[in-house]
């Protein structure tokens, strides 16, 4: 597999501990003062010019919140957080107005280069692009929404998705220009008063993408948000939006990264997906937060909620993600499958090395007739690190025929580490059928000694066994991010084993 | 936990029955100071609800609410509508203790042929010497919340069996838990020691005399396996309709053991059976297995928490629910395996059968593991009878309701297959055909 043999080539390169996208943006920035207070949310509120009903929303949020004590069900364990500690608004100081592409500080620009973020469409549109090779011909356009800190910098296509009636866009801008949808759709999916983060972020998150996709309109490209943060001391909190009208089919994908920083930071995002009849979202989410050093120290925590609505009969939501970042992890992206014959799927990596701490999973709400869902989950625990799955299905009452097939396994790499799985399984109904395997093991010794025999050494026959383990949640990205995510995978385990 | 939860009306009931029972619980001056502090302990927690996770989905406050006053010691009649549940449930060769309305009754059991292969005392008596400086550490277990702090606080009774090194058992032991009073609770507690290579077979039986309603159980076993011994434990729990069986169970397994246990309900209102095993010595191998038979709104929990604190031990666990009905069946069934525990091979499947559109099933099969080379795996359904099998069935001149029992007896028998001797076997196959004849 030449796959294989180009990851192993470049773990090879790469140093351990080493973290490729831990280097920080020199440029200057404007930040509220620290802490949160309602002025601080009137103060992001009036940055971004929002209406009135929106810091309604905001403060709505904010005072619930002052009411709600941060969850701890969680396996996780990490010193408490000083909410007043953090700035809760960092925004690259404007030049002047930016009106195109090359007005945005280059900084920005060659930090999202480096990044591998394809921002220049305008060269790529031009033809200027070098040729990719013929071996490469599903290269796909990709529209690209960057979030830097807490603000959106640039979003590319914007022309080209107009033309399909396809709305992209930072979220602060539909906002102002799509109240109607905005007002219609935000908080349907995951309440203000949902959860401790999700509350939070209500109240103070800056930025984030806008998708909305009319009906029956397929989106001719794939579309990308890649969300850095830069500033010390920061927390992000952005805010997804996407619908998909009726018949409409859109494909997401998600990136994170951050600089290494000795101190944690604070990473609440909240996205919301609303299917209606018909539609299609695909969510896919490669997560490569700074995870701290290799004693534990610094590194994003990662407190997100992602919640599905399939709203319409026939529609489908299917998450897919590789969360190979982050100290500590919490995150559940949900379908709540309302409409009848509705479909979810979730399909996720999850790595963990060094001292990180992952506590994921998945909810599957079955409401609707002969909703149907899947759950394929792979963990890999290495180092010190814990890794627990958490998932519930149910089926309501009235959710008559529904249907979950669930897979968890996880592969412990080391003796220091631990794998846990804690799933949730709620049958309300005798129609409903679900079934639900998991399995916990090592790699096999037998294996290893076989690729050993054949000239493999001991990491690269751990990363193709690594590798095939993954297999079935690979296929379901997008090309660019498999590749992409089967490298993060093995730099991922780099340093644990022999 | 928020406090302020705790404090509800039926927390002062409680206080009420500690204060009223206080003065006849058995124990010297020592072990009254446990029993006030494990009262407090209680007191502090309250009955155990929703938000407490091991008991998610039995909310003790909203499905028993209040914990009932302690049964009267039983008198001369109610011993006599003992007997007569002695006799019906009784099984064949084995040898009784049993306890009515939470004390030993020892004129209904056969203390006299037990005697002459294992010691035994009443919890009473060992409570209640004060020479015995050990006597507190019956009131003692290795993980408590509030039902087992309750139980502690206020237990009346039980048996303390010790078994001799290198002891077989001639005939099974046959715990009989009987209540004859309505609306009452009984506590009871027993430990029971197995020494090293000891071969015996231990039977426990919740059943109600005539008429009985209405009361609560809440009973505590705590059980010690030697090193080399083979032992099987069954436990049939068959309480009246309208009755609430709480019951917690401690088993230290020692090395090269062979334990086999089985846990059968059919009766109770609510019910949870909270097992925790663990496995302390290598080379161990554990069955744990489990059938709910649940009909109308009858509420049945069984929570097994299997320990691998040492390496080379298996484990394995089938657990089967059919639930009919508006009924309700949990299964909470955890593996871990501690850090040094290498060479682990833990199983469990857990699956139920809904036979009414209106039952509810709810599963959480955990793995916590905590080293790497073992293989632990854990499997879950949920569903109703396989159409094309029942059709299979009438096809060939079943009525509907025998086609249904058939394939739910091969269900439940994936699970009561497991029971190694074939009397106890037959007599728990016997118990799931008279369920499901009650059924149609």
């Amino acid at each position: 597999m030449p796959a294989v043999q180009e990851t192993v080539e470049r773990v090879k390169r790469i140093d351990v501990d080493q973290y490729r996208y831990g280097f920080e943006t020199l440029i200057e920035s404007e930040k509220a003062p620290k802490g949160l207070s309602e002025e601080i949310v009137k103060f992001i509120s009036q940055k971004k010019n929002e209406p009135a009903w929106m810091l309604q929303w905001r403060l709505e949020a904010y005072r619930r919140w002052l009411t709600m004590q941060e969850p701890t069900w969680a396996r996780v364990d990490y010193p408490k957080i000083d909410f007043q500690d953090l700035y809760y608004y960092a925004a690259p100081k404007p030049k002047k107005t930016v009106t195109s592409l090359d007005e945005i500080d280059p900084e920005i620009l060659k930090t999202y280069e480096k990044l591998g973020i394809p921002l220049r469409e305008v060269a790529m549109l031009e033809g200027v692009e070098p040729k990719v090779g013929e071996e490469d011909p599903a290269r796909r356009k990709i529209a690209v929404d960057a979030v830097f800190d807490s603000v959106s910098v640039a979003t590319t296509f914007k022309a080209e998705l107009k033309k399909a009636g396809v709305i992209f866009m930072p979220i602060s801008e539909a906002i102002r220009e799509h109240p109607e949808l905005v007002q219609k759709y935000l908080g349907s999916v995951v309440p203000t008063s949902d959860n401790f983060y999700a509350t939070l972020n209500s109240a103070v998150f800056s930025d984030g993408s806008f998708v909305y996709v009319p009906p029956g309109v397929r989106c001719p490209m794939e579309l990308s948000t890649y969300f850095r943060i830069n500033e010390r001391n920061t927390g992000q909190f952005e805010r997804t939006l996407i619908i998909a009208d009726k018949g409409s089919y859109v494909s997401y994908l998600e990136g994170c990264t951050a600089p290494q920083r000795d101190e944690n930071q604070l990473h609440a995002a909240v996205v919301e997906l609303v299917a209606l009849d018909d539609a299609e979202i695909k969510y896919s989410t490669v997560q490569n937060w700074y995870p701290g050093n290799s004693e534990g120290k610094g590194g994003i925590y990662n407190f997100v909620t992602k919640r599905g609505d399939c709203r319409g009969a026939n529609s489908k939501i299917s998450w897919t993600q590789v969360e190979t970042g982050s100290a500590i992890t919490w995150k559940y992206p949900s379908c709540i499958l309302r409409g009848d014959n509705s479909r979810g799927e979730f399909y996720s990596i999850a790595i963990s090395n060094g001292f990180q701490q992952v506590d994921s999973g998945t909810k599957m709400i079955h409401l609707g007739k002969n909703t149907s869902s899947r759950i394929i989950s792979k963990g890999i625990a290495a180092g010190k690190s814990q890794n627990t799955y958490r998932g519930l299905v149910t089926a309501h009452r009235k959710a008559l025929g529904a249907r979950n097939f669930t897979a968890c396994d996880s592969l412990l790499i080391g003796d220091k580490c631990g794998a846990h799985t804690v799933p949730y399984i709620e049958a309300k109904n005798s129609s409903a059928t679900f079934e639900h395997e998991a399995t916990t093991s090592k790699i096999s010794e037998d294996v290893l000694f076989y690729c050993i025999q054949r000239g493999l050494s001991q990491e690269e026959a751990v990363g193709l066994v690594v590798n095939g383990f993954v297999k079935d949640v690979l296929q379901q990205l997008p090309m660019e991010f498999a590749v992409e995510a089967q490298k993060l995978i093995s730099i991922s385990l780099e340093g644990s084993v022999g | 936990m928020n406090v302020a939860v705790a404090k509800t009306g039926n927390g002062r009931a409680v206080s009420d029955l500690f204060a009223s029972a206080e003065g006849r619980l058995p124990g010297s001056p020592g072990v009254a100071a446990l029993r006030r502090e494990a009262f407090e302990t209680y007191e502090r927690l309250g009955l155990p609800h929703r938000r407490i996770e091991e008991w998610k989905y039995t909310d003790l406050r909203a499905l028993v609410g209040e914990v009932l006053p302690l049964a009267a010691a039983p008198d001369a009649a109610a011993l006599k509508r003992a007997a007569e549940a002695v006799t019906a449930h009784a099984i064949a060769g084995a040898r009784k203790l049993v306890l009515v309305d939470g004390v030993f009754a020892a004129d209904l059991s056969d203390v006299k042929a037990l005697a002459s292969e294992v010691s035994i005392k009443t919890l009473r008596e060992v409570l209640a010497d004060e020479a015995n400086p050990a006597a507190g550490d019956l009131l003692r277990t290795a993980a408590t919340d509030a039902v087992i702090s309750l139980n502690a606080a206020v237990a009346t009774d039980g048996v303390v069996v010790s078994v001799a090194d290198g002891t077989h058992l001639s005939a099974p032991i046959q715990l009989i838990h009987i209540a004859t009073a309505a609306g009452a609770s009984a506590f009871t507690r027993s430990h029971l020691r197995i020494g090293k290579g000891v071969r015996a077979t231990l039977v426990e039986t919740f059943v109600a005399a005539g008429k009985a309603s209405g009361y609560q159980v809440n009973d505590a076993v705590i059980l010690w396996i030697g090193d080399d011994a083979d032992v099987a434990h069954i436990r049939l729990m068959d309480d009246a309709p309208d009755a609430v069986n709480v019951s917690s169970h401690f088993v230290t397994v020692g090395a090269a053991v062979k334990f086999n246990f089985f846990n059968m309900t059919t009766g109770a209102a609510v019910s949870r059976l909270q097992g925790f095993i663990t496995l302390s010595g290598e080379g161990s191998e554990l069955s744990a297995n489990g059938v709910n038979l649940l009909q109308k709104t009858e509420h049945g929990d069984t929570t097994l928490v299997v320990d691998h604190a040492v390496p080379n031990c298996v484990s394995r666990e089938t657990f089967r629910a059919v639930i009919d009905d508006r009924a309700h069946s949990v299964f909470q069934g955890r593996i871990i395996v501690r850090p040094d525990a290498q060479k682990t091979d833990g199983k469990m499947m857990t699956r139920a059968l809904l036979l009414s559109d209106e039952a509810e099933a709810d599963n959480k099969p955990e793995l916590e593991i905590f080293a790497d080379d073992v293989s632990c795996g854990h499997g879950a359904t949920a569903g109703a009878l396989d159409d094309s099998l029942l059709f299979y069935l009438k096809a060939r001149g079943l009525p509907e309701k025998q086609a249904q029992a058939l394939l739910i007896q091969a269900f439940v028998g994936e699970a009561i297959e497991q029971i190694a001797d074939d009397d106890l076997r037959e007599h728990v196959i016997g118990i799931a055909e008279r369920w499901l004849e009650r059924r149609s």
